[in-house]
């Protein structure tokens, strides 16, 4: 049996400048016709580069293209411009990651896939080729799809407009269905059902599937072999239950020690909670952004205490309210209704000046590695910010004490006058956990802190907020869309659903016996990884210092 | 802690920051440095107009009315308008001026109204900017309405209108800087409101706040320096308009009174002489073109040197090499 | 769809205030700051006598707010003024008489008016088809030498001030070659070809220097459109080039280059004022320049509001057609 893709010895190169930068590098694979294959990766390693390869993407682009790639029978490297465009969409299908941008804004929906079918059968009506577009978004699950098809993109959910980019992908009946991160910019329970989707739409049509992503969880419950790519070359590939359970390479089993689990326990005893030791104390607490018609509350009726040297994680998906509520707890939002109380002091309603004493008590980690620091100020007259405004240390104890702290976060303490361009996300992480313990807080506020990390990079992170967190004995709230993540660090969790906190309670309680519906669904749609079951004595934080 | 890079690794592609790094990349662009180095002689010319003048021994008011010709109307005598040893340029048509030194006089006035009228606006502009950014909703509100209105409006019909009741006893360059600076500063509040609201967004800018520090000592450490590159951009796009506006308006008339040279007003006068004497007509135009166009070529320059995307991107697709995607000036205004 | 509707109306009312606020900042400027109207209107060789008439008639006693409620009412409603032996109705938007001529400044502005608008609107068609075609060109051409001699061929027209360019071209047509007429302003109904021929040049001049803006936003605007995602999904879903430019990239890239020409007409009208100079036009802009050195106010305050109206009315248009364009601009 041919095989349906056949990738033999694939490099790409990008030329920048005075050097060329090798995306990938000697790859090689095949799918077999019904197949579906899993490239995982961290950031860097080349994997969309490869699958973009597949369509002949790269033509044009600069991009210096070497060895073979066949997708049924037809030699993507020597097709003329006519043929390569028979092969896009005809025979192998593209679905992007980010769906919004990745439709015409401008255009209805069924009509972008109707111009689509319309390329591939060229005698087809307008009047079918619309027909057609309404049926492929039925099938994909598109309520009412024959009217919504007159819709443009913003009118649609994110997940609707994932589906309708499948839909697309369906419309002319490809061999092969090429997948980049098709999920990552989705909820997880809407992740789920789009896998979900992609499983169905494989079984009924036959077609294969390359699915890109860096989620090892995702490739997990979706793919028959799994190719695991670093710095643009194949560590490993074989097939998925082999891969995930028997890793042979050392960088597979460092990648798989690193993923956080959603079914293990902390290894770490929970704080004993006693009530003298209420730190933050939050009552009715909400938030309304706009006026009049236009009011939408962000957060709605939040009570939640938190104590210290404990870590309270707060998850939900995008729009529960969890950014909003992390910034009111340090009020850089102010509330506009409820009560909020630091040490049993009312802060809610404090003016700017009238906050300053408690500036320093209350501190927080951003998401964004990038945007979270100063691009024209040194990392450390970024830390030294705190102390400086405090005024009362001296220059040279100011030094001293952010060299103490950037070696407290793993960094070297000579690198206080470097730039953050001049540092990875992990480290540059590292230097916003160091400015917020600048001042001695007794409480930091972590908004997605890891989010934005490659997975081993997470994994570092986390056990270093983990380790901070009992040495200095601060009080952090944990906020992240990851259930897998937050596990990992959380005494107690708070799940948050539309502005409202759904269910709070003991972290282990509140995975293991969710009461509500809402976190029962969540908790049901992370991917798993399936190999750990029953091993819930922690190893997945250890391992991560492997 | 094995884990953890102890010494930072340079990524590969470093952001637009530092002026070392804004430095590097317009030294590359041969274009922008030939712009600067015509408008560095163009500078010094204008500063050394009164020496330079007295080095060719004329001044730019005395009348020579032995240079024309009378009987034809005033056309200077000689060929290329009356050029030699004497007047290095030929002579005005009619009265006999010296021509190099009007020229050179009006460069200093055409640089100083320009370079005036520019500070005027981005003064005014950063100020109503910033106010409308970092203001409650209401004085963003009535700012960004005002602002809206400035950058619509007729700004040169606006300014010729005002010369009708403004004091004619006051000197007319600072006159005119002061009125192109008032009435054209819209564009450049709209840049440094967007720019401002962009950056408030930022995490640094929030993380400040965090520090405990007076609102003005965030302003000043993390917004301000990030400023400065966008108006600074801004200013050399609007230097060569204003050297326009100032052209234009004393070519209508309502500018430099004379006898005060400028180029505008020269072309005025031209208007009238260019079947007699070409040359004439030449000069001052050639000099007005450079200027603006090497004040153009600098200023996009500037503007692509501080562009973060300049840095290359690469995209999926077809068409050749691809360096930078400039955006033009106007991109701000849609 | 009643949200555009609302938007629409959101959109006039707004202008409507901008046309007020700046009737009321026209009025201050004009006539309250400048030392005394009624000197200015009575000219120079003017006795006590008159002069008390002239004022009487100007109303100039009254109350600031009162003069400038008269001044409105003129613009709304018109004006009768008593001229000794008759009545002189001054018809509905009323600027008053000019000072120099004594004429009515609405009879002024409907005369010169059609000398403007004609050179406009030419310019117009001929700057907006030879920009956004240059643009397009040089964005489809990227990285060829047709996209290098087009980006220096707009940055010298952006660099050459429209007073330059139409005294090139002036010498070079009218006066080496003698193919075209010295301009002088024929009315298109009169001789509809003379019309043309006549104002060739002005147009060439105004449409130029416009155009090479035009081009440059049109070329950024496309190549921005042309990096986005879904332009990449088209291409990776095979279709031709042609149909992906066609079909997708100009229907993103074109409503910056729509909102450029409102912003852009204030602009236009100041360097319609110098071809107008220029050429010997008698249109507005020529009204304008001889009304400032003139300090005749009535006039000068009259083409101020009439420009200024017009830009804030065009902006209307071009927001409302954005907006239909982008239905999310206005849902917002």
């Amino acid at each position: 049996m041919t095989p349906l893709v056949s990738v033999t010895d694939l490099s790409v190169a990008f030329p920048t400048g005075d050097r060329t930068v090798r995306a990938v590098d000697g790859l090689s694979f095949a799918l077999a016709p019904g197949g579906a294959l899993g490239i995982v990766g961290e950031s860097g390693s080349g994997k969309s580069t490869a699958a973009y390869a597949l369509l002949g993407l790269h033509r044009g682009t600069g991009a210096q293209v070497g060895g073979s790639v066949q997708v049924a029978g037809h030699d993507v490297q020597a097709a003329d411009e006519a043929a390569l465009r028979r092969i896009r969409g005809g025979v192998a299908a593209m679905v992007f990651q980010d769906p919004l941008s990745s439709l015409d804004p401008y255009q209805a929906v069924g009509d972008q896939i109707a111009e689509v079918y319309r390329v591939h059968r060229p005698g087809v009506s307008r009047r079918a080729a619309r027909e057609r577009a309404a049926e492929v978004l039925d099938r994909v699950g598109i309520p009412d799809a024959a009217r919504r098809a007159r819709s443009r993109p913003h009118e649609f959910s994110g997940g609707m407009r994932q589906r309708a980019l499948i839909a697309m992908a369906l419309a002319c009946e490809p061999r092969l269905l090429v997948a980049d991160e098709p999920t990552t910019a989705l909820d997880v329970t809407v992740q789920a059902q789009i896998l979900g989707l992609l499983g169905e739409l494989r079984a009924e049509t036959g077609m294969g599937l390359i699915l890109v992503t860096h989620d090892l969880g995702v490739a997990a419950g979706s793919v028959d072999d799994l190719l695991v790519m670093k710095d643009g070359r194949a560590v490993e590939h074989g097939p998925v239950r082999d891969v995930l359970e028997t890793p042979r390479e050392p960088y597979t089993r460092a990648l798989l020690a690193a993923v956080p689990r959603v079914n293990v326990r902390r290894s770490v005893e929970p704080v004993p909670a006693t009530d003298d030791s209420v730190l933050l104390e939050a009552t009715g607490l909400r938030r309304e952004f706009g006026r009049g018609r236009h009011t939408v509350t962000a957060v709605d009726d939040v009570t939640l205490t938190v104590r210290a040297g404990e870590t309270v994680g707060v998850v939900g998906e995008s729009g529960s309210g969890k950014t909003t509520l992390g910034r009111m707890l340090v009020r850089l939002l102010e509330p506009t209704g409820g009560e909020l109380r630091y040490r049993g002091r009312d802060i809610r309603g404090l003016k700017e000046r009238e906050l300053r004493p408690f500036r320093s008590e209350l501190q927080m980690v951003f998401q964004d590695p990038v945007s979270s620091l100063n691009p024209r100020r040194s990392i450390g007259e970024s830390i030294a910010d705190p102390l400086r405004a405090a005024g009362t240390l001296d220059d040279a104890a100011i030094v001293a004490r952010v060299r103490e702290l950037l070696e407290r976060v793993g960094l070297d303490p000579d690198a206080y006058h470097r730039y953050p361009h001049e540092f990875s996300g992990g480290q540059r992480q590292r230097v916003g956990i160091a400015r917020a313990l600048a001042p001695e807080p007794k409480l930091i506020v972590c908004d997605e802190p890891v989010s934005a990390l490659d997975v081993t990079t997470q994994a570092q992170v986390v056990r270093l907020l983990g380790e901070l967190q009992r040495d200095l004995g601060l009080a952090l709230v944990f906020i992240a869309h990851d259930l897998a993540v937050v596990r990992q660090v959380s005494d107690r969790l708070v799940v948050m659903q539309g502005g409202r906190i759904v269910e709070q309670g003991p972290a282990d309680a509140v995975y293991e016996r969710p009461e509500h519906a809402y976190t029962r669904g969540l908790l049901a749609a992370v991917p798993r990884l399936g190999t750990e079951e029953g091993t819930e004595d922690g190893t997945a934080l250890q391992g991560a210092s492997a | 802690m094995t884990d953890t890079l102890a010494t930072p690794q340079p990524e590969a592609a470093a952001p637009a920051s530092g002026a070392r790094q804004v430095w590097r990349r317009l030294r590359t662009r041969r274009s922008a440095l030939a712009a600067a180095a015509v408008l560095g002689l163009l500078v010094l010319l204008a500063l050394g107009a009164p020496l330079l003048a007295a080095l060719e021994g004329q001044d730019p008011v005395t009348y020579h009315d032995t240079l024309v010709d009378s009987a034809r109307g005033g056309v200077p005598l000689g060929s290329f308008g009356g050029a030699g040893a004497e007047h290095w340029l030929g002579v005005e048509p009619g009265t006999g001026r010296d021509l190099f030194a009007r020229l050179l006089y009006g460069a200093r006035i055409s640089l100083f109204v320009a370079l005036g009228a520019t500070v005027v606006q981005v003064l005014i502009g950063v100020a109503v900017g910033l106010a409308a950014a970092l203001g409650n909703r209401l004085l963003d509100s009535v700012l960004s309405h005002l602002t809206d209105v400035m950058v619509a409006m007729p700004s040169l019909v606006f300014t010729i209108a005002l010369f009708a009741v403004v004091p004619s006893d006051f000197p007319r360059p600072v006159l005119l800087i002061v009125v192109i600076g008032l009435l054209n500063w819209g564009s450049t509040a709209r840049l440094v409101r967007a720019q401002t609201l962009g950056l408030k967004k930022l995490d640094y800018v929030t993380a400040a706040r965090l520090t405990g520090g007076s609102p003005w000592r965030v302003a000043r450490r993390e917004l301000l320096p990030a400023l400065a590159a966008p108006v600074i951009t801004y200013a050399a796009i609007l230097l060569p308009s204003n050297v326009v506006i100032e052209a234009g308006l004393s070519f209508l008339g309502v500018g430099i009174k004379p006898p005060t040279p400028s180029w505008g007003q020269m072309l005025s006068s031209a208007t009238t002489w260019f079947r007699a004497d070409p040359m004439y007509v030449l000069m001052p135009s050639l000099l007005l073109f450079v200027t603006v166009l090497a004040f153009t070529v600098l200023g996009d320059g500037v503007r692509a040197a501080l562009d973060p995307r300049e840095a290359s991107r690469l995209r999926v697709g077809r068409a050749g090499r691809r360096k930078s995607a400039a955006t033009s000036p106007e991109g701000g205004a849609a | 769809m009643n949200g555009l509707a609302g938007y629409f109306l959101r959109r006039a009312l707004g202008a409507l205030a901008v046309v007020l606020v700046l009737s009321l900042v026209v009025y201050a400027t004009f006539y309250i700051a400048p030392g005394d109207p009624a000197r200015l209107a009575c000219g120079p060789r003017c006795n006590p006598e008159q002069l008390r008439q002239v004022r009487e008639q100007l109303s100039l006693g009254d109350p600031f707010y009162l003069q400038y409620w008269h001044f409105l009412q003129g613009l709304v409603a018109g004006h009768d003024y008593s001229t000794g032996t008759g009545v002189l109705h001054c018809t509905a938007p009323c600027f008053g008489q000019s000072y120099q001529s004594n004429q009515l400044v609405t009879d002024l502005l409907a005369e010169r008016l059609p000398v403007t608008a004609s050179l406009a609107l030419g310019a117009m068609v001929l700057w907006l088809l030879l920009g956004i075609g240059t643009g397009l060109l040089s964005a489809l051409r990227r990285g060829g030498a047709t996209e290098r001699v087009l980006t220096w061929l707009t940055l010298a027209g952006t660099a050459t001030p429209v007073f330059i360019t139409g005294l090139g071209l002036l010498m070079l047509f009218c006066v080496y070659l003698e193919w075209l007429p010295f301009p002088t302003y024929v009315p298109l109904a009169d001789d509809p070809e003379q019309w043309a021929w006549n104002l060739a040049l002005p147009w060439a001049a105004l449409a130029l220097l416009e155009s090479a803006k035009y081009a440059r936003l049109t070329r950024s605007s496309m190549l921005e459109t042309l990096a986005e995602d879904h332009i990449r999904t088209f291409r990776a879903y095979g279709l031709t080039e042609r149909a992906v430019v066609g079909r997708h990239a100009l229907r993103g890239a074109l409503p910056p280059v729509i909102a450029l020409t409102a912003v852009d007409l204030g602009s236009m009208f100041g360097n319609a004022v110098l071809t107008e100079t220029l050429f010997g036009l008698p249109g507005l802009g020529q009204l304008l320049v001889h009304a400032t050195q003139t300090i005749d106010i009535p006039v000068v305050v009259a083409v101020v509001m009439v420009t200024g109206t017009a830009v804030v009315l065009a902006n209307i248009v071009a927001d409302v057609l954005y907006a239909v364009a982008d239905r999310r601009v206005a849902l917002r």
